[in-house]
């Protein structure tokens, strides 16, 4: 169902069953669907999915387990001081949950994603999987032409695992409509920061999560629907502080965790969850060689998040000020997954310039099974009592 | 009562006085108008910096020098009171800590600030996270020099094209600025040569851990058979001589039918167990863990930490005919930057080659580059070799990870099974 007549409880519903779906039943029913069809799996924090689309697979959004799942196996193979993700990930993997996934891409994130990549190669020898590391060099002379060839190998690579050849054509338009999930998912965002009493984090957050699991084009449509019909609930305007969560880029908390800091006061206006959506910032061009549109967007108009150098140190940080500004929050919750190494080594530099900027923040650590929420609740409820006194 | 002076062999002493001198050229800087860089061990470029007269400055060999002067966990703590995470990595924050304590370098004078970080991003994401932190202190120039990483267990010729065009574009031009001195691909040329010709020999140095006795221990031994080409020596005659002067000292020990040197200056001979090793060791206790290894008759005749700043073992050697070329392909195999299934094949190839026992695994809280993935290694190395495996968990320079009981027991449990996998008996893990 879609259109007009669609509630938010409906959409909610749907959302929130793909959400909680670790047998990954909607991709399994997309894959029977048509003989021939392949599914690609891909970690946090960014792959260009327009590839895999392009390929005519379905992109998978793989986010670890969350805290529906009990890790048996998965914690054989990680010590105690490594974060929780790639055990639940492996989890995944040993308990066939994810059989039916053909390929999977481990994009560059940190240095334990990194060598997950390698320990999928040993477990599953039959599956395609690629590490896919991005630049970190951003002149598009130097970075932007290595990641042009990047992507031709991962193009390569999809051919071979399809066994169908990839036309830019097929790039162009699949580019063309994830240019209209990026537009619509902003319009989201927009629509969320300046009325967050319609659009509820704990609501936006499952909406995210559900479109890297199923058809673009189907979450195209169910964004705009979304949209319509939250403008239409009678939610109070309640007196809630605004606030940007930063630093949750990768593992994800549990939901529990955005709706206890919803419920201590507090209404997300932004975050960097599930950012792969949003990497980009802008249009890719639909013209043109579309490996090159794709590098010279991811060159120039990617999100600053921890996986990435800053070549400029003055604007170190920058990127997280300019956003809480622009979204109009009035403080910062810097939520890291704990022993994540991108978010807790930027935490001291992004922290320090929100407050060079003025800007308040706390910070505390999660992991995405995190049961214990009263915590939590206490210290986000402090913090906006604390704006509303102080700010 | 203190601990008696450790014994030390004519190269040791040698090395020293090396490590000595670099340490007085870097805190002379005002004195002599030496610009000096700041840089990584893994993708170290070394020969570079020398074409620019820049003094090559390692805070990782830093931090290492004040794990084994017990002054890391201090320094550690001083930075997690200033916001930095219990959870990241002990190197950053020793070096970090230090600064706000004077920042004294181990000749007793201050550290000046770096002219330039040379960003050598290689085989570890927190170099890029530690130099941007560094950054904020210092403020000065930071070249990045970013390594892709093998993940399908080969390089690509992308991925060299991309390193040398860094050099040619970034590199070079901005260690020009920085030091005034305009780059000569001849000097270049010669210093690659002279790391070529300490190449040759530290790699004979390495392999005689097949010779039984191994007259090396590649591991606690190795940290000081490595130091010169992993630091701020390769590519001068001092490494060249040194490593000469390594080679005879394991010739000596070979023809004398003798094992390394311990600390305590007796030779290591009467060798029970043949271990390979993966992962660095702990600094904060470093003579105590060796002690535990040979007290019960174990050497290590081959490790992996030996590779983490070039894998010469396995045939690579700069090349004065392609310097940049060379030393982009230098950078891409580094040991940290090899896949998994690469490493598991290197360490199984070791555990073969030098007829090892079996595989211990040092696992350090600190380096996810290393650890991440290490108990999938070693089942992996046990299921092909038939040789048991055995974990151990430690630090790099954080006193409060080393557990001295619970690493001993561990160590002896796994000597145990070894005695029993001689006798026939079945091979299981140590695990953690």
């Amino acid at each position: 169902m879609s259109g007009k007549n669609r509630t938010v409880a409906d959409i909610m519903a749907v959302c929130q069953e793909m959400f909680e779906d670790l047998n990954f039943t909607y991709a399994r029913k997309w894959k029977d669907a048509k003989p021939g069809r392949k599914v690609v799996g891909f970690l946090p924090v960014y792959s260009p999915i327009e590839m895999i689309h392009a390929a005519g697979c379905l992109p998978l959004g793989i986010f670890g387990g969350g805290d529906q799942m009990e890790v048996i196996h998965g914690d054989a193979y990680y010590q105690s001081y490594i974060c929780r993700i790639p055990r639940s990930t492996i989890e995944l993997g040993v308990t066939n949950r994810l059989d039916f996934v053909d390929g999977m891409i481990f994009p560059f994130v940190c240095d334990v994603i990194r060598n997950l990549s390698g320990i999928w190669k040993l477990m599953f020898p039959n599956v395609w999987s690629k590490f896919f590391d991005t630049p970190q060099n951003y002149d598009k002379s130097i970075g932007g032409t290595y990641y042009v060839q990047e992507l031709k190998e991962l193009k390569e690579g999809l051919e071979a695992m399809t066994g169908r050849k990839i036309s830019d054509a097929d790039i162009q338009r699949s580019i063309g409509l994830y240019n209209e999930n990026r537009r619509l998912i902003r319009e989201v965002y927009a629509f969320r920061a300046k009325q967050p009493w319609l659009a509820p984090t704990s609501e936006v957050y499952v909406l995210m999560r559900a479109g890297l699991m199923m058809d673009v084009e189907e979450h195209n449509q169910m964004l705009k629907d979304y949209m319509a019909a939250a403008a239409k609930e009678d939610r109070p305007k309640r007196d809630n502080v605004r606030i940007s969560i930063y630093g949750s880029f990768c593992e994800q908390p549990p939901l529990n965790l955005i709706k206890s800091i919803e419920m201590a006061g507090c209404y997300v206006v932004d975050d960097d969850y599930s950012l792969n959506n949003r990497f980009l910032m802008v249009d890719v061009p639909t013209s043109g060689d579309p490996l090159e549109a794709l590098a010279t967007t991811y060159i120039e108009n990617s999100v600053e998040t921890s996986c990435k150098y800053v070549p400029d140190g003055k604007v170190k940080g920058q990127f997280h000020v300019d956003a809480v500004k622009a979204c109009g929050a009035e403080g910062v919750i810097y939520a890291t997954p704990s022993f994540c190494d991108p978010a807790l080594l930027d935490r001291p530099m992004v922290c320090n310039k929100l407050s060079e900027a003025g800007i308040p923040y706390i910070a505390f650590k999660y992991a995405e099974n995190s049961g214990q929420m009263q915590p939590i609740r206490e210290q986000a409820g402090t913090f906006a009592d604390s704006i509303k006194l102080w700010s | 009562m203190s601990k008696p002076e450790a014994i030390k062999e004519p190269s040791m002493e040698m090395q020293k006085a090396m490590i000595a001198r670099n340490y007085d050229a870097i805190t002379s800087k005002q004195e002599t108008g030496r610009k000096v860089s700041s840089t990584f061990v893994p993708g170290n470029l070394n020969e570079l910096l020398m074409c620019f007269d820049i003094v090559n400055n390692l805070p990782e060999i830093n931090a290492i020098q004040a794990g084994m002067r017990k002054a890391s966990g201090g320094y550690i703590m001083e930075a997690e009171k200033s916001g930095h995470s219990e959870d990241v990595c002990t190197y950053v924050k020793a070096d970090i800590g230090q600064m706000s304590k004077g920042n004294i370098a181990p000749n007793g004078k201050p550290y000046p600030n770096p002219d330039v970080l040379m960003l050598s991003y290689t085989g570890c994401y927190t170099f890029m996270k530690w130099f941007e932190l560094l950054r904020e202190e210092y403020k000065c120039p930071t070249l990045m020099l970013h390594v892709p990483y093998e993940g399908d267990g080969h390089s690509t010729k992308n991925m060299r094209d991309y390193i040398v065009k860094q050099l040619k574009e970034v590199v070079i031009p901005g260690l020009e600025q920085v030091s005034g001195v305009k780059f000569d691909i001849d000097r270049l040329r010669q210093y690659l040569r002279n790391s070529a010709k300490a190449e040759d020999n530290l790699v004979w140095c390495l392999e005689q851990g097949k010779v039984k006795p191994s007259p090396i221990d590649a591991y606690f031994g190795g940290v000081y058979y490595i130091g010169p080409i992993f630091t701020a020596f390769r590519g001068t005659e001092d490494a060249v001589t040194y490593y000469e002067m390594l080679r005879k000292e394991v010739q000596g020990r070979i023809e004398n039918h003798q094992g390394p040197l311990t600390p305590e200056g007796t030779y290591f001979n009467d060798q029970k167990y043949r271990l390979i090793v993966e992962g660095p060791p702990n600094w904060t206790n470093f003579r105590e863990f060796w002690k535990m290894f040979y007290d019960e008759g174990a050497i290590v005749v081959a490790s992996s930490y030996t590779k983490v700043g070039g894998l010469y073992d396995q045939g690579f050697r700069h090349d004065p005919d392609n310097p940049l070329e060379s030393l982009a392909d230098y950078c891409l195999g580094c040991y940290t930057n090899l896949n998994l299934p690469t490493r598991v094949d290197l360490l199984a190839k070791y555990v073969e080659e030098y007829e090892a026992d079996g595989l211990l695994i040092n696992s350090i809280k600190s380096c996810n580059s290393f650890s991440a993935g290490q108990l999938m290694i070693m089942k992996e190395v046990e299921r092909r070799t038939g040789r048991p495996g055995a974990f151990i968990e430690t630090d790099l320079v954080d006193p409060r990870y080393f557990s001295a009981a619970n690493v001993k027991n561990r160590l002896e449990s796994y000597f145990q099974m070894i005695e029993q996998k001689r006798r026939g008996g079945g091979s299981k893990t140590v695990a953690a």
